[in-house]
């Protein structure tokens, strides 16, 4: 089974906690990562509807470094980023599990590595 | 969609515990490394003596297993290469010379302490001697107990122009509601916090000069506002800066800087007019409203909507919005942050925000703001005179005997002792019943020195002549007039300086850094307590003692300064690293070698402080607040109504007119208007349009990332690399009219100073403002003087100037200020491989 990430990204805070859990974890060098925040924003639109209204979304996306945590997971732990996400907006899990919990409520993005088991 | 925990966890587990080859040690975090008291749970992984690595604690009732990059990297902190784990000294002659310091034992140090502190208290008096602290570290609320009782002098010290962080909204706190600190409910003292049925999820939460998100201020964990937007909470933003959470917000007021105080009177204003305030606890337990809101129509003083809009740069209608969205709200809370400290109408803003939160009836009730009561852990009870007899029995065994022997059995006193009184902050009150002020009486820790000292001596404090108020209450020096001191000999001159855990030459917290610089280096002797080489201990000092982290001390993380009633946590110790001492066991060291009369008989050890002084809140021993971990305190809510707010449990607020006062009295005795007003910043383009002609930006400083705390952090390189570079934020209008292009270097400048940052060009913030950061200094740089690790290269700090603070000698223009932004054509742009290859690998 494909195992996933869940991102609630309405709720991303871009608080970096994932990057620098799963450096620590991973044992990554300055410059290398596993996870990474990237950002859109922030500006103000000026057209249409959202006119007036700010943007500045943060989504953490996955790496090639990524294990998805395979040996915390096995222990029964939850990955790393997963673990220590302030804002509770990660998930992990089979992707099907995962793929069921977007009901369109939220702003959500489901990532996968290579890692199966 | 509803978040949860899915998978194996490690709830329920005991503070101790192995797992696979480690001994994982429960904690609850505070300080060093610096952050404010949250007492965020960690779970300490230890092998063979080392620190393996950390987690977050499930078992922790508000992070639940969450935690920030800082405690994250806690491991690369505890064991940098660069961190001082042994006592040193060096000739006064060498200072700000790098490699001429020698390492010392303690013994050595604590005797050289001596012979200056006996010779400069018998030549000049023991006023001559100050202590400085800094903001966050578990040093810092001991400060006055190190100056008073250790040292002797009156003059401890928060060296930040007008205490601008945290005390003119306290004092507003004291005198105008008569109750502790007024924070958010995030249901931290209720079990199962936001599923306890007592609890009700704010309608709305404004977040008023606050990021909650990255600076978790004051002790409040600032993600618990996400769990509540989660479950439906809205948001108000008054922030000149749009944040993260602003632009979630439903209205956004986005206020020029320094002008909070005419906003929250037009929000008054509407909420007063147009009748939305609850009046019936107006009626019953409000102090001068007819004046009130006769001072908030009135044509001169007053604040109309229309008025406000002007002078705070924003539109009229969002003034209405949000003043009926917050008013209309059941229940709505403010999260109210330091931007109301940072200028010196801060008295007036705390007061006018107290008088919002009071009218509208969100005072301690669910989901409102929740203020601490007389009994700091109501759930518990205990046999009071029972326990306080046994504790005096076991102590005078203690101090008869040698205090080593196992005569004197921990076990015992563990059992036995609970606390000294069951309402340890009847302590506070009833030492001066007749002065007792709210905060006395919600934070039970700060008078063991002040009591001790002679009336001659008190009067003697830096600034009780000027700031009677303030010294009384915080009993501190006055830090403007404690710069008057240090640098001009006025009233008199500072001879030897403690500098503990404070960065005050890198912009944290002193206004006028270099000046005090120059002033601290005509003292005779100084001597630090910290646990790196920063510029402050490299320019000034000639002794350092090392301090422990966390990860190698007992202590207690006190949530929010005790002064909310959340949680209390235990800090465990898990390892030794060096010769480090935590700053309860300098504390009682040093005082004993000192001969203190003030801390003479008065504890055991470290251990006995805890109990005496912190557990003691939690009415528990420390060894049991230790397995316990985590101890959440119970809330009662409306205490004004069932006595719980006063020492002679009378109900009401614990003012002089037993109500919260609308009209102060006493702001009225001291001086000050007992009603708010509005006052323009020292410096504006209105108050100065002269000067605002050569200094044509406003000047904020001080916003919070989520890499570093203040001044530290910097030799983190994982954390370093999150923001490598000084940063200002400048709106990329101006940027293009000045030529100035995203990441080039600029100089900002004004009559008092000026320093380099570099530009990030931004909408967040409002054009004709710019945003830059604090607390830069540079580990990486020589460290030798004059450049001190660079920590003039970025001040904004020398840009501050003294003595701009209220009438009661609070609040300074910090984020209020102006200057001048020159594009520069140089690059000062951080190597990150030299900070990796400086402090990347780890001593072990």
């Amino acid at each position: 089974m494909t195992k996933g990430i869940l991102i609630n990204y309405e709720f991303c805070t871009g608080c970096h906690s994932c990057e620098v859990a799963c450096k620590k974890e991973l044992g990554l060098d300055f410059g290398e990562f596993g996870i990474k925040l990237e950002q859109v924003g922030p500006y103000k639109y000026q057209t249409g509807d959202l006119s007036e209204k700010w943007e500045w979304t943060y989504l953490p996306v996955l790496t090639k470094a990524c294990t998805m945590c395979e040996d915390r997971v096995k222990t029964g732990k939850m990955p790393a980023c997963v673990q220590h996400c302030q804002a509770w907006c990660m998930y992990f899990g089979d992707v099907e599990d995962l793929a069921r919990k977007i009901d369109g409520s939220s702003r959500c993005a489901l990532m996968t590595g290579a890692v199966t088991s | 969609m509803k978040s949860a925990m899915q998978y194996k966890n490690d709830l329920g587990k005991p503070w101790r515990y192995n797992e696979d080859e480690f001994e994982v040690i429960r904690t609850s975090m505070w300080s060093p490394p610096g952050c404010h008291p949250v007492g965020c749970g960690l779970k300490l992984y230890v092998k063979d003596g080392v620190l393996d690595h950390v987690e977050g604690d499930e078992n922790h009732p508000v992070t639940k297993g969450r935690l920030c990059p800082r405690c994250l990297a806690l491991k690369d902190y505890v064991y940098n290469p660069s961190r001082i784990i042994y006592p040193m000294q060096r000739d006064p002659a060498d200072r700000g010379k790098a490699d001429k310091w020698q390492r010392c034992s303690w013994e050595d140090a604590f005797a050289l302490i001596k012979e200056k502190r006996d010779y400069l208290a018998a030549t000049y008096g023991p006023e001559c001697m100050a202590v400085l602290s800094g903001t966050g570290r578990s040093g810092g609320i001991m400060v006055s107990d190190m100056a008073q009782a250790v040292l002797g002098t009156p003059n401890a010290c928060y060296t930040q122009s007008g205490y601008a962080c945290y005390q003119p909204r306290s004092a507003a706190c004291s005198h105008v509601l008569g109750a502790y600190y007024p924070e958010i409910d995030y249901a931290g003292g209720l079990e199962e916090t936001y599923d306890n049925p007592e609890f009700v999820v704010p309608e709305v939460i404004v977040v008023w000069g606050k990021e909650p998100l990255p600076s978790n201020g004051d002790g409040l964990w600032g993600h618990a506002v996400i769990d509540m937007m989660k479950r439906g909470a809205k948001l108000i933003s008054v922030d000149p800066r749009v944040n993260w959470l602003s632009c979630r917000s439903t209205v956004q007021c986005r206020l020029r800087p320094g002008t909070d105080t005419a906003l929250a009177m037009a929000w008054l204003w509407v909420i007063i007019n147009e009748e939305l305030y609850d009046k019936e606890f107006v009626d019953k337990w409000c102090y001068g409203f007819e004046e009130f809101a006769a001072r908030i129509n009135d044509p001169e003083k007053g604040m109309t909507p229309n008025k406000a809009a002007e002078i705070c740069d924003i539109p009229v209608d969002v003034i209405y919005e949000a003043a009926r969205l917050y008013a209309k709200a059941k229940p709505a809370s403010i999260a109210w942050g330091l931007a109301l400290d940072q200028n010196q109408n801060g008295n007036q803003a705390g007061h006018c925000l107290l008088a919002l939160m009071s009218i509208t009836g969100n005072v301690d009730i669910p989901g409102g703001q929740i203020i601490a009561e007389i009994d700091p852990a109501p759930g518990v009870a205990i046999d009071a005179k029972s326990q306080a007899a046994a504790l005096a029995d076991l102590k005078k065994a203690a101090f008869s005997a040698d205090v080593k022997s196992d005569n004197v059995s921990k076990d015992l006193l563990d059992d036995s002792l609970t606390t000294t009184r069951m309402e340890v902050n009847l302590d506070k009150a009833d030492a001066a019943s007749d002065k007792s002020t709210a905060e006395d009486a919600a934070r039970p820790t700060r008078r063991i020195g002040w009591d001790a000292l002679s009336d001659e001596l008190k009067q003697k404090t830096i600034g009780m002549k000027e700031y009677p108020m303030y010294v009384n209450n915080i009993r501190n020096a006055h830090a403007d007039r404690m710069f008057d001191a240090v640098t001009t000999g006025d009233p008199y001159p500072i001879r030897m300086a403690w500098i503990q855990s404070t960065n005050l030459l890198a912009p944290t917290c002193s206004a006028e850094s270099d000046k005090w610089y120059q002033g601290l280096l005509k003292c005779e002797f100084n001597f630090a307590t910290d646990l790196f080489m920063t510029p402050s201990v490299q320019g000034l000092c000639d002794l350092f003692l090392p301090l422990s982290t966390c990860a190698e001390k007992n202590d207690v993380s006190m949530t929010h300064y005790f002064g909310s009633p959340v949680t209390i946590g235990a800090i465990n110790k898990a390892i030794d690293v060096g010769e480090t001492k935590s700053d309860a066991q300098i504390m009682i060291e040093l005082g004993a070698y000192l001969q203190s009369k003030a801390l003479e008989g008065m504890f055991i050890d470290a251990e006995d402080f805890l109990n005496q002084r912190r557990a003691n809140v939690a009415k528990m021993s420390w060894a049991k607040l230790a397995q316990k971990v985590n101890f959440q305190r119970g809330v009662n809510y409306r205490k004004y109504e069932t006595g719980r707010l006063r020492p002679d449990r009378l109900p009401g607020f614990l003012t002089p007119t037993g109500r919260i006062e609308l009209w102060s009295t006493a702001f009225a005795a001291n001086g000050e208007d007992p009603l708010p007003y509005y006052s323009e910043p020292a410096f504006s383009p209105y108050s100065s349009p002269e000067l605002a002609k050569k200094y044509p930006f406003i000047l904020t400083t001080g916003a919070r990332t989520y890499a570093f705390f203040h001044s530290e952090h910097r030799q983190i390189p994982i954390l370093r690399e999150l923001n490598p570079d000084a940063m200002i934020e400048i709106h990329p209008a101006d940027a293009a009219e000045l030529g100035i292009a995203s990441g080039q270097w600029v100089e900002i400048a004004n009559d008092f100073g000026k320093a380099k940052f570099k530009a990030k060009l931004s909408p967040i913030v409002k054009r004709g403002v710019v945003q830059a950061q604090h607390g830069w200094w540079f580990p990486e740089q020589d460290g030798n003087a004059p450049n001190l690790y660079g920590v003039f290269q970025s001040n904004c700090n020398t840009m501050i100037a003294n003595h701009y603070n209220s009438k009661l000698g609070y609040g300074a223009p910090y984020k209020c200020n102006i200057c001048s932004v020159v594009p520069l054509k140089e690059s000062y742009d951080t190597n990150m491989s030299v900070v990796d290859s400086k402090f990347g690998k780890l001593v072990i």
